[in-house]
């Protein structure tokens, strides 16, 4: 039972305070991680945290840190509440000496209220494959990174995808494409782009909101029913996830032409569906599986430390990997913000030239022990997207995994550059922001 | 016309699963005039406590069952001899603000033993569509047909113990005047413990019935909030109310959302729901089934 860990990781904490009050202690990195590990949403908080979390401490017990800097991982739940996640940022912006270097807020409303605070504390905000989409464009949102890739890249992988399985783009026209979101700032960032992909294919576009939570979604998929869409597309997150994929199994809705954001991709969203959810496609950026030697690691100086925050067969579960991806990329921006400004006494301002200079290669990605792990990314001071490249994956539920069926896809850069633009500029001007000159 | 028929009998059902929470409500604040701000976070303990003595203990379902319904009779214990004895004579708001203290409580005790991931609840109750229906054109889910079948014997054991047994009598009793009961020899406790185990009991149906359809999570606790609607439709003293108020709610958000809901960018059951009830409440604020409120100057 949990009570067991609990009660070893409130021993752990009480050992730890001696060396935490009253002690000078080197130049430590702050990195508050928001997390969710209570309120609706926290079985895929939990994850995410878990695999951000070990990945940190794993550099800390491997590596002594960052160029041997400690980094303090600062805690802070949010609920996935967006005032609670503003108050977290401020009650963790100004922790330690070197104070926050990053937020990874994991939640689009919370991104959305950082992005101001973020240009007036100079602190960087790593919205991971989400919140503002327009955030891409580095020029009018120099603290807000998004890559790899944003929801608008990954609405128009989905078209590309659905047009290779159709024949060829032009045999869009005609067909009927639904979306099934939830009805929030998040769920509602692909419509734009998919207006305009309806528009220049030729198909239908049905838009089928879903409230908070997700509970009870009968006349969602009674609409679906009716209007049997040829494809199903899903913006959903927690509790949605899981009914939106057992309402499709019942009316017997073909789960291969059902796909979801890569918010709902994990394994808490199709379990409870069974075998139902068999077939079932979401978005990915990123390899399901825990068994990269970065993994490994973890296992050997976390885990059997007793220092880790999960469990351990868990290690590996798409939103854990997803958590460690986001961790490798923060640390990794860190690591080069050390290296341009020489120095490991870095804070918030150093960290965003870091991440506008990160280059993560495939060799890179090998050095990390995560060969293949994710697409190589590179970012620039215009760009913060990175590559915008999605693949899809797929559910075995008699294996019970996820494996990624696809290659990566180039989004519908003719789609999405000029709505990034005509966004990004709408916000220049309703903010008095004046876009910066790079290179 | 068919699509018609398949909304409305939808919504029935759904109304059902909602009614299945709203027992709860109905069942405490029928017998002690305490609005349980808990009854969603108790039907979410129980769910997580059934899962958890399969999947940690492996009870056959059976097992688990009877071993939920002994641990939701203790919870109902602890709660009289902690909370409730001496809040006796209070105000409601007093008892409605304990509830909410309680369901923090259970939430956190639920996350400390069961933990927050969802889990699977499969005790063998038939899921997806009815194929007999689905061959004349017509969804209904199976689930929803089970849970309609067990809120019938629900309510046809709920009535039965109210109108036919002491234990009943003696809640009634207590509804109508706790000073009276008193006086002719009723325990208040006793009976509090009673009704607390029964409304418990009905939360463990209402979780198994969320549970089986979503997997059990801490979301399950805000099926409360679509209870809401069906008490105030209902009346927050009539089990009938309960279970007819619930299908009102249910096809009413159902016929709103599928043929208005596009007009207006959809999403609109939630709302519409509590439109509806304050809609009925402007011409019976007792409700449709409830008490009449008769104040004496």
């Amino acid at each position: 039972m949990n009570i067991a860990k609990l009660t070893r990781q409130a021993v752990l904490a009480l050992l730890a305070m001696p060396l935490l009050s009253g002690v000078a202690t080197a130049y430590e990195l702050t990195i508050p991680s928001l997390d969710y590990r209570t309120g609706p949403y926290a079985p895929n908080g939990i994850p995410f945290a878990n695999g951000y979390g070990d990945y940190l401490h794993m550099l800390n017990e491997r590596d002594g840190g960052i160029n041997g800097s400690k980094i303090n991982l600062v805690a802070c739940e949010t609920a996935y509440n967006t005032k609670r996640g503003v108050e977290c940022y401020e009650n963790t912006k100004g922790e330690g000496e070197s104070g926050a270097l990053v937020y990874q807020p994991l939640s689009t409303g919370i991104t959305y209220q950082l992005i101001p605070k973020s240009s007036v504390d100079r602190i960087p905000v790593f919205s991971m494959g989400y919140g503002r989409t327009s955030a891409a464009n580095g020029k009018v949102f120099p603290w807000v990174f998004n890559f790899p890739a944003t929801y608008w890249d990954q609405a128009t992988v989905f078209i590309r995808y659905i047009g290779e399985k159709e024949g060829g783009m032009d045999k869009l026209k005609g067909k009927k494409i639904a979306l099934v979101y939830h009805n929030s700032a998040y769920g509602k960032e692909p419509i734009r782009t998919l207006e305009k992909a309806a528009e220049q294919y030729g198909f239908e576009f049905l838009q089928l909101p879903v409230d908070h939570p997700g509970q009870e979604q009968k006349s969602t998929w009674l609409q679906v029913r009716q209007e049997r869409p040829d494809w199903v597309l899903m913006w959903g997150w927690g509790v949605m996830n899981q009914v939106a994929i057992k309402e499709a199994a019942s009316i017997r809705y073909p789960m291969d032409h059902f796909i979801g954001v890569w918010w709902s991709g994990s394994e808490n969203d199709v379990l409870p569906a069974g075998d139902a959810a068999h077939g079932y496609l979401s978005g990915a950026f990123h390899q399901p599986g825990g068994n990269f030697p970065a993994h490994d690691d973890i296992r050997k100086y976390v885990y059997d430390k007793g220092m880790g925050l999960g469990e351990r067969d868990r290690i590996g579960e798409v939103l854990y990997n997803r958590g460690l991806v986001a961790a490798m990329w923060t640390s990794e921006a860190i690591r080069k913000a050390m290296e341009i400004h020489k120095t490991n006494k870095i804070k918030g301002v150093h960290v965003r030239d870091g991440f506008e200079a990160l280059d993560v290669d495939e060799a890179r990605l090998t050095e990390l022990g995560l060969p293949g792990f994710t697409i190589p990314v590179k970012i620039t001071c215009e760009n913060h997207e990175g590559p915008g490249k999605v693949a899809l994956q797929q559910w075995d539920a008699k294996a019970q995994k996820w494996s990624l069926v696809s290659g990566f896809y180039e989004p519908l850069r003719d789609i999405t550059a000029p709505l990034i633009a005509e966004d990004s500029a709408q916000y220049a001007k309703e903010n008095g922001v004046v876009p910066r000159i790079c290179g | 016309m068919m699509f018609f028929i398949e909304v409305t009998l939808s919504g029935l059902m759904a109304g059902v699963m909602y009614s299945l929470v709203a027992l709860g409500f109905v069942l405490i604040f029928k017998a002690s005039g305490i609005f349980n701000f808990a009854q969603g976070v108790m039907a979410l303990f129980a769910a997580l406590t059934l899962v958890g003595l399969m999947e940690k203990f492996n009870f056959p379902v059976w097992l688990a069952i009877i071993g939920t319904i002994v641990v939701m009779i203790a919870l109902a214990w602890l709660i009289e001899r902690v909370m409730l004895r001496h809040l006796v004579n209070q105000e409601p708001i007093i008892l409605f603000m304990a509830t909410i203290g309680l369901a923090y409580v259970l939430e956190g005790a639920g996350d400390i033993l069961w933990g927050s991931d969802v889990k699977l609840l499969d005790i063998g109750i038939p899921q997806g569509a009815w194929g007999w229906l689905w061959d004349q054109g017509i969804y209904v889910e199976k689930l929803e047909l089970f849970a309609a079948g067990t809120a019938a014997i629900l309510v046809i054991f709920l009535a039965v113990f109210f109108q036919k047994t002491r234990v009943g009598r003696a809640l009634r009793a207590v509804a109508d005047d706790h000073q009276a009961a008193l006086s002719v020899g009723i325990s208040l406790n006793t009976i509090w413990v009673v009704v607390w185990s029964v409304s418990g009991i009905v939360a463990l149906v209402a979780g198994i019935m969320w549970g089986s359809k979503s997997g059990v999570q801490f979301s399950l606790s805000l099926i409360a909030l679509k209870a809401l609607p069906v008490l105030i439709l209902g009346g927050f003293t009539s089990v009938p109310g309960a279970i007819v108020g619930g299908m009102i709610i249910g096809v009413g958000e159902k016929l709103a959302e599928v043929y208005f809901g596009p007009m207006v960018g959809g999403a609109i059951e939630n709302w519409f729901a509590y439109m509806l009830a304050l809609a009925f409440l402007l011409f019976r604020p007792q409700g449709l089934f409830g008490d009449k409120i008769i104040e004496r100057v």
